[in-house]
């Protein structure tokens, strides 16, 4: 297994080379669509929603450009060689939860709402309490995501380019060039979302769904040939290599452990399982970064049309990381893959680099597809930062500073300069934040902006469309009640502290037994919503008939 | 610029043009037929996802049970099936809309702003 393990280690730095060409290429090929798509963005329906122009396919594939993260695409594939099934049961969880984008939001959202999520909540609303909400929720839900994703790229890229302790890079050590990463991406999805507004975002999207799509269809394709596409001996293979025999094939190795001789673990494991189930499923349709998607096309049936290519596109992606998470764990084997990242985000370059050697003439082409593969992960973080941060100015912009603090008295040109500059304050704020919590365990984020949009914003969501009574207090309780319930239990739950692995490993202060707090924190946003409904008399008829006839039909929809 | 009241309405009696249309049967059957196929369809997968979620946390033996003598188990059917319904779930909503809603939506759309919107 020897020859497995990165090339980059003994000089040989071809493919650390050609990572960088090849990342370089991507920079300078997005940049120059970020400054023609800024050429293009002249309204603010264009800075926000990139003048609504996108066919349902353009958007379907910079939904899945937006929503596939590096936690996706290398995580999911590092689950499955380190832990077999169990990733491939997490990766179900992403998937299902489009139809409830489907079935419940995209239309209804797209035909009622002009730029942000709080457009649909503070419809039929007051405007300054539930935008205020949405805000907080959107900026917290989103910099949560954004920290996953920036510490991660900062690893991810000291990993990548075999900047081991002792090594340096271009005069950097492992934590400089950490640092000096965390900086590269946060200045990058800066300049995409400031210059190149919904637009360059979208193409910057696109561009690196069809780049992650063709990376992660060579490789399932030539791990697959190399079993003759017989699943079943790549299946055995896989276990046979990972050491766990055939229990890497079944359900139990990560999610729902069983612990010999402690009941009561064993019990919080599988609750624990569920919770991250449910919030997987329900938190998708709150993402704002998503949500802010479906503004992007002229119509609620175009709306449709890009979910259901979104769904295509997401579902055949999963399909193709179970033969590159089983692929790693046959080709490059468990034990290579945790000595580089004892979280196997490195699976996925580290099979690239074996099928290349295999397929592709020795260690040449091993380097090259190490290198394209390298290159396809930067750019899917890049794609997912610059989606994150246009939301979170949007709504900071829109919703707080056009709303909240100038009551809608605001120029259009005004609103999207102060978006701009809500970009550089979150990017800003980003970069410290990453830097800071670069050496800390913070993977659980992700989890947890789910379990925050589905514990908030959804029930807000779905009470706005399709319940009559609620109101502009049910909807400051859903938002507040569900993120703050989420956040609570979470920082008291053992990803915190407590345990080994958590953010603060010296300290405990845990007591919720649970990583997911989905399995309270869900019932109770929905539950706040209600009560917070019915103790207020406040109903509006006229604007719900509007927002209703709106909502179904698309007349009036901007 | 106000950015959230609909400025953009047509007249000035659109409110009451909106309720008047909300409690016309026309919007009454749009309303039927939307939700009559999204909730059931929504209590449906998630009780599919939900029953393969609590399979995988305790009823491993069951899951784990190898099919055609081969490699593959129940738990990798029934987790590509889960692909399976939804692609399918999917398609059948599509098709549902494009026949079922999206012609009275159009209409009754229309209807209220003279084909303007």
């Amino acid at each position: 297994m020897n020859s497995m393990i990165l090339a980059v280690d003994a000089g040989n730095t071809t493919a650390r080379n050609l990572t960088i060409v090849l990342f370089l290429a991507f920079v300078a090929a997005t940049l120059a669509i970020t400054i023609w798509a800024s050429r293009q963005t002249k309204t603010a329906t264009d800075f926000y929603a990139g003048g609504r122009s996108f066919s349902g396919f353009q958007n379907g594939m910079a939904i899945g450009g937006d929503y596939m993260s590096a936690a996706s695409f290398l995580g999911i594939a590092g689950l499955i060689a380190l832990y077999g099934y169990d990733g491939f049961l997490y990766s179900i969880g992403f998937l299902v939860a489009w139809l409830v984008a489907l079935l419940l939001v995209a239309e209804l959202l797209r035909n009622s709402g002009r730029y942000t999520m709080a457009d649909v909540l503070a419809f039929r609303m007051r405007q300054r309490p539930v935008r205020t909400a949405a805000a907080v929720s959107t900026i917290t839900v989103s910099i949560f995501y954004l920290l996953a994703q920036m510490v991660g790229a900062g690893a991810l890229v000291a990993l990548l380019l075999g900047i081991r302790p002792g090594t340096t890079f271009l005069g950097m050590d492992a934590d400089t060039a950490k640092v000096a990463t965390i900086i590269m991406v946060g200045a990058l999805m800066i300049i995409y979302v400031t210059v190149g507004g919904m637009k360059g975002t979208t193409y910057v999207q696109i561009v690196k769904a069809f780049l992650l799509m063709g990376g992660a269809l060579l490789m399932a394709v030539l791990v697959l040939a190399k079993y003759n596409f017989n699943l079943s001996s790549l299946l055995g293979d896989a276990a046979a290599s990972s050491g766990n025999g055939a229990a890497f094939l079944e359900p139990g190795l990560r999610y729902g452990v069983e612990v010999a001789g402690n009941a009561t673990q064993t019990f919080y494991n599988k609750v624990d399982l569920l919770s991250l189930g449910i919030a997987l499923v329900l938190g998708t349709a709150g993402l704002p970064h998503i949500l802010i998607r479906f503004y992007t096309v002229p119509t609620a049936k175009a709306a449709r049309k890009s979910v259901l290519w979104a769904i295509g596109i997401i579902g055949s992606f999963y399909l193709l990381t179970l033969a590159l998470g089983f692929g790693a764990a046959a080709l490059v084997g468990g034990e290579a893959i945790r000595e580089q990242d004892r979280a196997g985000n490195t699976a996925a370059p580290q099979l690239a680099e074996a099928l290349g050697i295999d397929f592709f003439g020795g260690d040449l082409g091993g380097a090259a597809m190490l290198a394209i593969i390298a290159a396809v992960a930067f750019a899917t973080i890049l794609a997912v930062v610059a989606g994150l941060t246009l939301a979170s100015s949007s709504s900071l912009a829109h919703d707080f500073y056009a709303n909240v603090i100038k009551r809608g008295n605001t120029s259009e040109r005004q609103e999207v300069n102060v978006a701009r500059i809500s970009a550089l304050v979150i990017g800003a704020v980003s970069i410290a934040l990453s830097i800071f919590a670069q050496n800390l365990n913070v993977a659980f984020l992700v989890a947890l902006a789910f379990a925050v949009a589905a514990s908030g914003n959804l029930p807000a969501i779905l009470y706005s469309l399709f319940w009559k009574r609620f109101n502009t207090s049910g909807a400051v309780w859903a938002i507040y009640g569900g993120l703050l319930a989420a956040v609570f239990l979470v920082f008291f739950s053992p990803v915190v502290s407590g345990a080994p692995t958590a953010m603060f490993p010296d300290h405990d202060w845990q007591w919720f037994p649970l990583s997911n707090p989905g399995i309270l924190s869900i019932p109770f946003g929905f539950l706040c919503g209600y009560i917070g409904t019915i103790i207020s008399k406040e109903t509006d008829e006229e604007k719900y008939a509007e927002l209703e006839v709106r909502a179904l039909t698309g007349a009036g929809a901007h | 610029m106000s950015t959230d009241t609909p400025a953009d309405a047509p007249t000035d009696s659109m409110p009451e043009r909106y309720l008047t249309v909300q409690r016309s049967d026309e919007f009454a059957g749009l309303r039927r037929a939307l939700r009559g196929f999204v909730f059931p369809m929504t209590i449906a997968f998630f009780l599919w996802y939900a029953l393969y979620v609590i399979l995988s946390a305790y009823a491993r033996d069951f899951m784990g049970t190898r099919l055609f003598g081969s490699n593959i188990n129940v738990a990798l059917v029934f987790g590509l099936l889960q692909f399976v319904s939804t692609f399918l779930i999917a398609w059948l909503y599509s098709r549902y809309a494009d026949r079922k809603i999206d012609p009275v939506a159009d209409k009754i759309r229309e209807e209220l702003t003279g084909g303007e919107s």
